[in-house]
């Protein structure tokens, strides 16, 4: 599944990148495989969203958020 | 000389310790790349030993996405550079060390002899975070202080370190790239990826033996903020209701100040003309340089009230909020949601605005961001529409409301709205296809340090001050000369007799009849009778005119230019500026500044680009004549267009 599909609260661990071109910045604020993100809020049509890691808070576009997998975290 | 170089990502007081190293005042803000321009100072260890200490904007990586960012790359990357640093200080926020430390190992790995600064480690303390200062040296082969800014702790043995030699580290996080640093060259994605990869877990390994989190001890208060403060719905109401508690703090509370500031500049005038012996040189100061003087003073409190808010907001770590909240809506504009931190400070200034809008990463969004941006109803608007809506609006009250009062407000929606019109209408003819993406960080809310909010207040409102003060001084000392000579004393008073004897009807005096008579002859009111022709369908006199021209300057000469050229025909008499408004008349004799007049003037100043200074940053952020040309352009067409409709409709 994709970020963008997880529901407002739930967790997943970044597993890839789907095709498709992803800015290098996402991968320097360290959206990167292995790592645990949680969708802390969503907003209008879920875009954008509120992503909350390790140490930091993000937000990011639904365009982007369709490319990165995650697997869900019961 | 040593020359230090103080980099970190945004949001880790990396301003704030400049300021304590330096004593050397600036901006410092909350929002990720608030620092866009360059900044020097000097440290001084002890009587011998300085160093030059350069502030380097915001960024989170090496590889630059961004105007700013890319300034700092070259900095570093290139060893020729007039700026490159004999010592790099990274600072890092102890509450997000993994992230900190990803530009960190970049700057390492560059060879450059780097000092490891771990700040916020007061928050870290009380969020339960131990650092291992020890091992991180170790590891990384570099000095690494820990301090707390905000607490003004660690600064001294920050200071003792760097009088001492450092030594590049010798281990290289990614030692294949160290030696040439092509790294930040090649483009190929996967190989960013990859370095990105190993980077963290690098970091990751160290981290492991360095770092402790006692998770029982960490409290979030800025995750229950954000509950409400980013809701669908709560959080576009709060912003709404912070916006208009702005705004009404602004017109309230400088209302009073803003009275005594308009007296005492009277009563100085008036003293001065009492005390100083009758001639040009008292002419010149009560009737130029005072007036002039005063239409800036006077909108002090209000400029400061604004600024005071902005930076708050800024600090706070609010803005980025903003930036979450209403990106979506800017979209549909062309814009991104980054593009909220320039129009809002547009409110203020578009210079500082326009500077904002480097942090934004996708070209064409930043492009439209700086286009659009002034029409922002910025802090020189103020004086223009406040007195006008004064004039021509009559002071009607419906419950709460004061009509007043709903005018400006509408005056503030409009240049919104024509902001995000003009963007949209940007989007449709800049056609060629982008990449746009958003990805920004929420830093944890902040409470605004009182020295740090103070002393950008102080700055930027001196700033304002200096630079409007300057032109208006110049200007109003120019027109005084040009409203006071040009004609020929001997002939001009038997040629006002005359042509008041000719006048069919009287209204006033042969003395004020004379002085007006005169300045209509002057040199100012001969280029004003040239240029009559271009703002009569608008509704203006020459003298308006003049106020217009003397106005491509600077908005905020408009109500200095007008109070020189009455006090030049009135000789002096120091009615406030209001009152001389309104006792202008046409030919036929009805009031000049009607409602139609008033509406048209209100929506040229609106609409025009009246300010040299935005043309200025424009240009060199653009970095070509071609895109401020245009601005200045449509903006002008755009204003006269909308001010010609609205005086003929209205008339």
């Amino acid at each position: 599944m994709r970020i963008s599909d997880l529901k407002k609260g739930q967790c997943g661990t970044i597993k890839g990148f789907f095709a498709g071109d992803l800015p290098e910045k996402f991968y320097e604020m360290g959206l990167l495989p292995g790592i645990r993100v949680e969708l802390y809020n969503d907003s209008w049509s879920k875009d954008p969203l509120y992503l909350k890691m390790e140490g930091c808070a993000l937000a990011i576009r639904k365009a982007e958020a369709d490319k990165i997998e995650v697997e869900l975290e019961k | 000389m040593l020359r230090i170089a103080l980099l970190g990502n945004p949001n880790t007081g990396k301003t704030s310790l400049f300021n304590l190293l330096t004593g050397l005042n600036q901006k410092v803000g909350n929002y990720p790349g608030i620092t866009t321009e360059k900044k020097v100072g000097i440290l001084e260890f002890n009587q011998k030993q300085r160093a030059e200490i350069i502030d380097l904007p915001g960024l989170y990586s090496l590889t630059p996405s961004s105007t700013d960012e890319a300034i700092v790359t070259q900095i570093l990357v290139d060893a020729q550079n007039s700026h490159h640093p004999d010592v790099a200080v990274v600072i890092a926020d102890a509450t997000n060390l993994k992230r900190n430390l990803f530009l960190y190992t970049q700057v390492k790995d560059l060879g450059i002899p780097t000092l490891l600064v771990i700040n916020m480690m007061d928050e870290a303390v009380r969020k339960g975070i131990h650092i291992d200062k020890e091992i991180l040296e170790r590891r990384f082969q570099t000095p690494v202080v820990k301090v707390s800014v905000r607490k003004n702790k660690g600064i001294d043995t920050l200071k003792e370190k760097l009088g001492e030699p450092i030594a590049p580290a010798q281990n290289a996080t990614i030692p294949s790239r160290s030696k040439t640093h092509p790294a930040y060259k090649p483009n190929a994605k996967q190989l960013r990826l990859q370095e990105s990869i190993y980077r963290y877990r690098a970091i990751r390994d160290v981290l492991k033996e360095a770092l402790t989190v006692n998770q029982a001890e960490a409290r979030d208060l800025t995750s229950k903020l954000d509950r409400v403060l980013t809701h669908k719905v709560w959080g576009y109401a709060i912003f709404l209701l912070v916006l208009s508690l702005i705004f009404q703090a602004i017109f309230s509370w400088a209302g009073t100040p803003m009275d005594w500031i308009d007296q005492g500049f009277n009563s100085f005038g008036k003293w001065l003309q009492w005390v100083m012996p009758a001639g040009v040189f008292t002419d010149l100061l009560s009737q130029g340089v005072i007036p002039g003087i005063a239409g800036v003073v006077m909108f002090i409190p209000q400029i400061a009230i604004l600024f005071l808010f902005l930076t708050l907001l800024e600090e706070s770590g609010y803005m980025s909020r903003v930036v979450f909240l209403l990106d979506k809506f800017m979209r549909r504009f062309g814009l991104s949601g980054k593009s909220v931190v320039p129009l809002i400070s547009g409110v203020a200034c578009a210079i500082p605005a326009i500077l904002s809008a480097r942090n934004i990463e996708n070209e064409r969004e930043r492009l439209t961001t700086i286009m659009v941006t002034p029409f922002m109803t910025c802090s020189a608007r103020i004086p223009v529409y406040t007195i006008l809506i004064a004039v021509v609006i009559p002071n009607q009250k419906w419950g709460i409301f004061n009509l007043q009062g709903l005018v400006l407000m509408g005056m503030y929606i409009l240049g919104v709205t024509t902001a995000l019109l003009a963007a949209a209408v940007f989007k449709k003819v800049l056609k060629r296809k982008y990449k746009s993406f958003l990805i920004v960080e929420l830093p944890p809310y902040r409470m605004p340090q009182f020295r740090n909010v103070w002393i950008s207040m102080l700055e930027k409102t001196k700033a304002f001050v200096y630079k409007a003060g300057q032109v208006i001084l110049a200007i109003s000392v120019v027109l005084w000369f040009l409203a006071n000579y040009g004609y020929r004393e001997e002939t001009a008073v038997p040629a006002a007799q005359m042509a008041y004897e000719n006048s069919p009807h009287k209204p006033e005096d042969f003395q004020t009849f004379a002085s007006g008579y005169r300045l209509k002859h002057s040199y100012l009111g001969r280029l004003g009778r040239f240029i009559e022709p271009v703002v009569a369908p608008l509704g203006y006199d020459w003298k308006i005119g003049i106020a217009l021209l003397a106005s491509i300057a600077a908005r905020e000469v408009f109500v200095g230019t007008l109070a020189t050229v009455y006090s030049v025909q009135d000789e002096g008499d120091e009615a406030p500026i209001k009152q001389r408004l309104l006792g202008e008349v046409r030919a036929d004799g009805s009031r000049l500044f009607d409602l139609a007049t008033g509406i048209s003037l209100l929506l040229f100043y609106a609409f025009a680009m009246q300010c040299m200074s935005t043309i200025a940053v424009v240009r060199s952020e653009t970095r070509s004549w071609k895109w401020p040309a245009i601005q200045f352009g449509y903006m002008t067409v755009l204003a006269y267009v909308a001010a010609l409709l609205a005086y003929q409709i209205l008339k």
